[in-house]
């Protein structure tokens, strides 16, 4: 019990097949991954090798055919605010102002003091002026910003970012990198992040998973032991960053 | 007005005004010329029409048949809104409702509001009723159908936030599903509210004693005033844009816009 204590997300031997015109396509192939509290985990893989669907397992928004999803050491069978998804393509409703999509997200309790949460986190991620701005009249870097106040503003012990900045110009994925690291450092959350980008992984990350071509398993872990804020150009990131890619079969 | 504000006007009045407004008294003095070298006794010119227009306002009997018209209109739209919404919501969302309904639909969707009137006849009797319940027909089967196709359409990622935040229930529906589909919603009222005035126009031709299709039927029958005929189409074709362009007023509220911009 007390090893399982440290284990915030623990996924083992978890199989996942669809169903396509060619028969079956098996894309998780018996996949063990753990997280410990507090920990930040990207994954990185070949495309096509299932990471969406990782996450999406891990989550709780698909079921595994077989093996089992623990969240402190419990089974997870569906998707909860404990854990809250950022995806690539983003979730921030349309119809909402900015404050509306956190108002939203809050849903229960009493509406003042929503109303002041939700401005904490507006303030925190740097759109305050924008509240009743609606999502359409926002850039793209200021948009994800919205999706992460949004999430955080539940204060979920988990963050799954499934490529949450890949759809962004380069220098603006810079700087959410270094705006998420700000963030995370005023809160401390678990996360799990996939990405097909070794560097923001890098940057990012305590521990990088190298999954598999499928039918997918982790392949290799590897430690990212500097100290933040990382300078991607020393000479010891740069071995990683090799060693890495070499196992992807770069 | 500042200066810049002056010649945006006056921009928008050479782009968008300017050029209609030519071809169409380019049109009316084709007809004006073409009658001079032509005349007929039965033919009206464009002043035949303008004095026709006038005679109609001065008694003021135009406005009881736009007044008629529009009060058929609005009845029938009203009430295929009120069934179509929600019955379109019902089967977005069930797909068991949507198996069982939808193929009926879609027969009943390509048949001719005009083909329904013996049956309006039959059922209502000559009355203000059938030209309603004509206009219900034309509008509720596109407007179900187009619900639904709505609801089907929405995009998986915002249902899934909301399950992500545990809101679930009517609390997703209100604040999720309807305010997704809306814009379609809207942009399929604005074709059904312009197929509604086409046909309540057609539906009043049956015998009745009001509205705009009645004053067509009635002009030519009684002694055929041709002027009153083509001052009616014109003014059914000016209240059809004019209904047109309230319904895109609703295309620009701030909730909606997300859709049609981009």
């Amino acid at each position: 019990m007390t090893k399982n204590a440290t284990e915030k997300i623990s996924l083992r031997g978890v199989k996942k097949s669809f169903i396509t015109d060619d028969g079956p396509l098996e894309v998780l192939g018996g996949l063990d991954l753990t997280v410990a509290t507090g920990q930040f985990v990207a994954i990185v893989g070949p495309s096509g090798a299932g990471k969406t669907t990782l996450i999406n397992v891990a989550c709780g928004f698909t079921l595994p055919d077989a093996g089992s999803v623990l969240i402190d050491g419990v089974p997870r069978h569906g998707p909860s605010r404990k854990g809250i998804l950022i995806s690539q393509q983003g979730s921030v409703f349309p119809w909402m102002t900015v404050r509306e999509n956190l108002l939203f997200a809050l849903d229960r309790g009493a509406k003042a003091k929503n109303i002041e949460l939700a401005q904490r986190y507006i303030d925190l991620v740097k759109l305050q002026g924008f509240e009743n701005s609606y999502p359409h009249e926002l850039s793209g870097g200021m948009l994800k910003r919205v999706e992460i106040a949004r999430a955080l503003v539940l204060k979920p012990e988990i963050l799954y970012m499934d490529e949450p900045f890949s759809a962004l110009d380069a220098l603006m994925r810079l700087r959410m990198r270094t705006e998420l690291l700000r963030i995370l450092e005023e809160e401390h959350h678990t996360v799990l992040l996939i990405t097909h980008d070794v560097e923001e992984a890098i940057h990012l990350a305590d521990q990088i998973v190298v999954m598999s071509p499928r039918p997918a398993v982790i392949q290799a872990t590897f430690a990212v032991p500097f100290p933040h804020p990382r300078q991607l150009s020393m000479p010891e990131v740069q071995q990683l960053k090799e060693s890495i890619l070499r196992e992807l079969g770069m | 007005m500042t200066t810049s504000a002056a010649k945006r006007w006056q921009r928008l009045l050479l782009r968008k005004v300017v050029p209609p407004v030519i071809l169409i008294s380019v049109l009316i003095a084709i007809w004006w010329v073409w009658l001079a070298y032509h005349p007929s006794p039965i033919f009206p010119t464009p002043g035949d029409v303008v004095r026709g227009t006038a005679e109609l306002v001065k008694d003021g009997t135009i406005w009881d048949h736009i007044g008629a018209s529009l009060a058929r209109v609005s009845l029938g739209f009203s009430l295929a809104l009120v069934v179509a919404i929600p019955l379109g919501l019902w089967m977005g969302l069930y797909e068991v409702v949507d198996a069982t309904l939808n193929p009926l639909f879609q027969i009943m969707r390509p048949i001719s509001p005009i083909a329904w009137i013996p049956i309006a006849i039959l059922l209502l009797g000559v009355s203000n009723a059938s030209p309603i319940f004509i206009i219900f027909i034309a509008t509720v089967f596109p407007m179900i159908v187009q619900t639904a196709a709505a609801v089907h359409t929405i995009e998986p990622r915002y249902l899934r936030a909301a399950a992500n935040f545990g809101v679930s229930g009517p609390r997703v529906l209100v604040h999720v599903i309807i305010p997704a589909i809306l814009p379609q919603v809207i942009v399929g009222m604005r074709i059904s509210l312009g197929v509604s005035w086409l046909v309540v126009v057609a539906a009043e031709m049956i015998a009745l004693r009001s509205g705009l299709g009645f004053l067509i039927i009635d002009s030519r029958n009684a002694g055929n005033r041709y002027d009153l005929v083509i001052a009616a189409m014109i003014i059914i074709g000016l209240i059809g844009l004019l209904l047109d362009g309230l319904m895109r007023l609703l295309e620009r509220l701030k909730s909606v816009r997300w859709r049609y911009v981009k």
